[in-house]
């Protein structure tokens, strides 16, 4: 139902464009969108919480044990606003190409 | 100003408090055996008291509304009704149409049944929500009292208000009488609510002159209307905890015009959706209702396609002329839109000649709203027949009987030749 | 349609015409007629002349338009006789009722020619002596339907009474002088010419 492209004829597509299911935007990976990227650096990361709330595609996942691990790349967008509040320089903004 | 101007000053509510009496007591003094078993009430109301009782008794879930002349006694009558107790209604009192409408929608998107009024201006206010309600395909019903859309300033009849937004994808049901308003309005939740259709319905009556006059009208008991509406169970609603939902998002290059086509099938299938509404309301009421009235059409030479109050007057100049030998008829449509453009053509295929009259005026130098849909119906379906557009009653300008006489004397003239001369013409009109 | 009655009101903004042309519509509907009542909504203001309409018939009523050849014509203020038309259209078959104390000799001259019957009633005297207040309505209501004969009298009395008691539920005062100003305007109402 959410799966609808351009090739989608309208009897297939629901009526006013309608989206019967919730949590959906999971299906959409944003990932290729992006331009650079952001490179943890786990040494210097002491788990401070600031990063994750600020991520706009919830792209750092943050284990039961509230400590965060690496980035989701299938969604991140490489927008930079975790590295901007990174205050232990633990995230830093790279090309796509950089290692 | 006057109180007495804006409310039809007798005891209208008080009236319809009797109404409300004699169903409970199952009837009395004014009701009279109809049909086999139905029973109906015999009633006088204004157009206005006419459609507020309909919505009375359909107890929508949700009214919201914002007074404007002609109509304004709909959401008045129908508050005291709220205020009585007589309704379960959630009554909104906005402070504008274009709100009013946007809390239709986000009621009727939230699962519920909502109902407005309104007019001319009022519709313009509402006009972006007017789009996006049936563009996100909710069954909102809407009563609306024609009435001219200024400039310069006038509160009177023309269907200027309705014209404006007749490509706005709502089902439009024009009505004759205070009769046919209120039986519109009965018929309205079935015709939008239906799973082919999904669109929303606004029941046109002519401002004063149907909505401030005391007629007759049959009305029908409570619980008879409530069994005939049924209850509303959208199969998808925002409100419903088991299937989260989105509705109205982003619709571009790829998808907007696929949802419009479906809209456009929507529209289709409610042509048949009308007329087996009409068909179990016959059942119910012995009143019989289609796409449009053919009165004496049948055999007639030449005819007069009109909406709403004109076409009773044009009713008596027939029977008139028939009198005299002449063979006049009229075409009154009754479902706008859908636009029944086969059928009409199809029915008027063996006249001589036609005049199609509008009370708006497209102000394009070609004729009005209705004329241009009938003869690109007779176009399409390859029927020719003269056939002339008459613009009249503009601002509320009384249309007399002679008029109408006037009309089917040219056409007698008109349909003695091939081509119609000076088809672009004006009823009552001053002019050198 | 021919045994439709027509009949047009004229009167001021304030006065009533358009109720009493209301209720007149509520009278004759309680006999089992179709009824119209409406009023022509100008820019409606306190003493502003106003004009409504009436259509009584034993058959359904059909056409909507204002009404130009009336049967009756019923004014229900006689300062009106000087600037409006009354007469305009009346059929000379038909009537004019004028609230006036004016006599016929006099009315003639206002009325431009009009060549029907002139009925005659002072509305002010009747409703000063039977409700202390000057409201027209209801004895001018009482003399066209004297007048045009639309229903019998005891049936007009009798309707009329239930309505009062519906209307003035919470004023029951003025039932009574209502119903005695009916009855003297039925009285009252006279030919001049």
């Amino acid at each position: 139902m959410t799966n609808i492209d351009k090739n989608t004829t309208a009897d297939k597509m629901t009526i006013a464009g309608n989206i019967y299911e919730a949590g959906n935007a999971r299906e959409f990976k944003t990932g290729d969108w992006r331009s650079i990227r952001p490179k943890y650096i786990s040494e210097k990361c002491i788990q401070c919480g600031l990063c994750f709330p600020v991520c706009p595609e919830d792209a750092i996942p943050v284990g039961k044990d509230q400590k965060r691990t690496d980035f989701n790349y299938d969604y991140c967008k490489g927008c930079g606003v975790c590295a901007k509040v990174c205050p232990f320089g633990a995230i830093t903004m790279q090309t796509e190409d950089e290692e | 100003m006057k109180r007495e101007q804006y409310t039809n000053s007798f005891s209208n509510i008080e009236r319809a408090k009797i109404v409300d009496k004699n169903e409970q007591k199952g009837c009395v003094p004014n009701c009279a055996k109809k049909g086999e078993d139905t029973m109906s009430i015999r009633e006088r109301l204004s157009g206005n008291e006419a459609a507020a009782t309909a919505m009375k008794q359909i107890n929508p879930d949700v009214v919201a509304a914002f007074p404007i002349t002609p109509s304004t006694e709909i959401p008045q009558y129908f508050s005291t009704f709220v205020d009585n107790g007589m309704v379960d209604t959630e009554f909104i009192a906005v402070e504008s149409e274009h709100s009013a409408m946007s809390a239709c929608i986000g009621a009727e998107a939230a699962g519920a049944r909502a109902m407005t009024a309104t007019s001319a201006n009022g519709l313009s206010l509402m006009w972006e929500m007017v789009y996006i309600a049936s563009g996100m395909r909710l069954p909102i019903v809407m009563s609306l009292v024609n009435r001219a859309v200024s400039g310069p300033l006038n509160i009177h009849n023309d269907h200027s208000d309705a014209m404006g937004v007749r490509d706005s994808g709502w089902i439009m049901l024009f009505s004759e009488t205070n009769q046919e308003a209120y039986d519109n309005l009965l018929m309205a939740h079935r015709i939008a609510e239906n799973e082919k259709v999904q669109l929303p319905l606004m029941v046109c009556q002519d401002g004063f002159i149907t909505s401030h006059s005391i007629e007759n009208i049959e009305l029908l008991e409570d619980e008879k209307v409530k069994e005939f509406v049924g209850e509303y169970h959208p199969k998808h609603y925002l409100l419903n905890a088991k299937e989260p939902m989105a509705m109205g998002p982003m619709d571009l290059q790829a998808f907007l015009f696929e949802h419009k086509y479906q809209q456009a099938e929507a529209m289709k299938n409610a042509k048949q959706v009308i007329l087996d509404v009409a068909k179990d309301f016959e059942k119910m009421t012995g009143r019989s209702y289609g796409l449009f009235e053919e009165y004496k059409l049948e055999d007639a030479d030449i005819a007069i396609v009109c909406m709403n109050s004109t076409a009773g007057t044009t009713k008596d100049v027939v029977d008139a002329l028939r009198e005299q030998g002449i063979k006049a008829g009229l075409l009154k449509v009754r479902v706008f839109r859908p636009f029944p453009a086969e059928e009409i053509a199809k029915a008027l295929s063996h006249v001589k000649a036609v005049a199609v009259l509008d009370k708006a005026d497209s102000l394009n130098g070609a004729g009005g709203a209705l004329f241009t849909d009938v003869t690109s119906g007779m176009q399409t379906n390859n029927v020719t027949v003269p056939t002339a557009s008459y613009i009249y009653g503009i601002g509320g300008r009384d249309t007399t009987s002679k008029e109408i006489e006037s009309v089917f004397k040219d056409l007698m003239k008109d349909s003695k030749k091939d081509k119609i001369e000076n088809p672009y013409r004006y009823l009552g009109l001053r002019k050198e | 349609m021919s045994n439709m009655i027509e009949i047009r009101w004229h009167g001021r903004g304030g006065q009533g015409a358009k109720t009493a042309s209301l209720l007149l519509a509520d009278a004759a509907f309680n006999t089992g007629k179709y009824i119209q009542g409406f009023p022509e909504y100008g820019p409606e203001r306190m003493g502003a002349p106003i004009t409504a309409y009436n259509r009584i018939s034993d058959t359904q009523i059909r056409i909507h338009s204002n009404i130009y050849e009336p049967d009756y014509v019923v004014v229900v203020d006689d300062t009106l006789l000087e600037s409006v038309d009354v007469t305009a259209g009346l059929k000379k078959e038909g009537a004019i009722v004028i609230n006036t104390t004016k006599d016929g000799e006099q009315l003639k001259k206002l009325l431009k020619g009009y060549e029907g019957k002139v009925y005659t009633i002072d509305a002010r005297k009747v409703s000063m002596e039977t409700l202390g207040k000057y409201f027209p309505n209801t004895p001018m209501l009482a003399a066209i339907v004297k007048v045009s004969g639309i229903m019998k009298e005891d049936e007009f009395v009798k309707d009329m009474e239930g309505s009062f008691k519906h209307k003035f539920a919470k004023k029951p005062e003025v039932i009574d002088g209502n119903m005695k100003a009916l009855k003297m305007a039925l009285e009252e109402v006279k030919q001049v010419s």
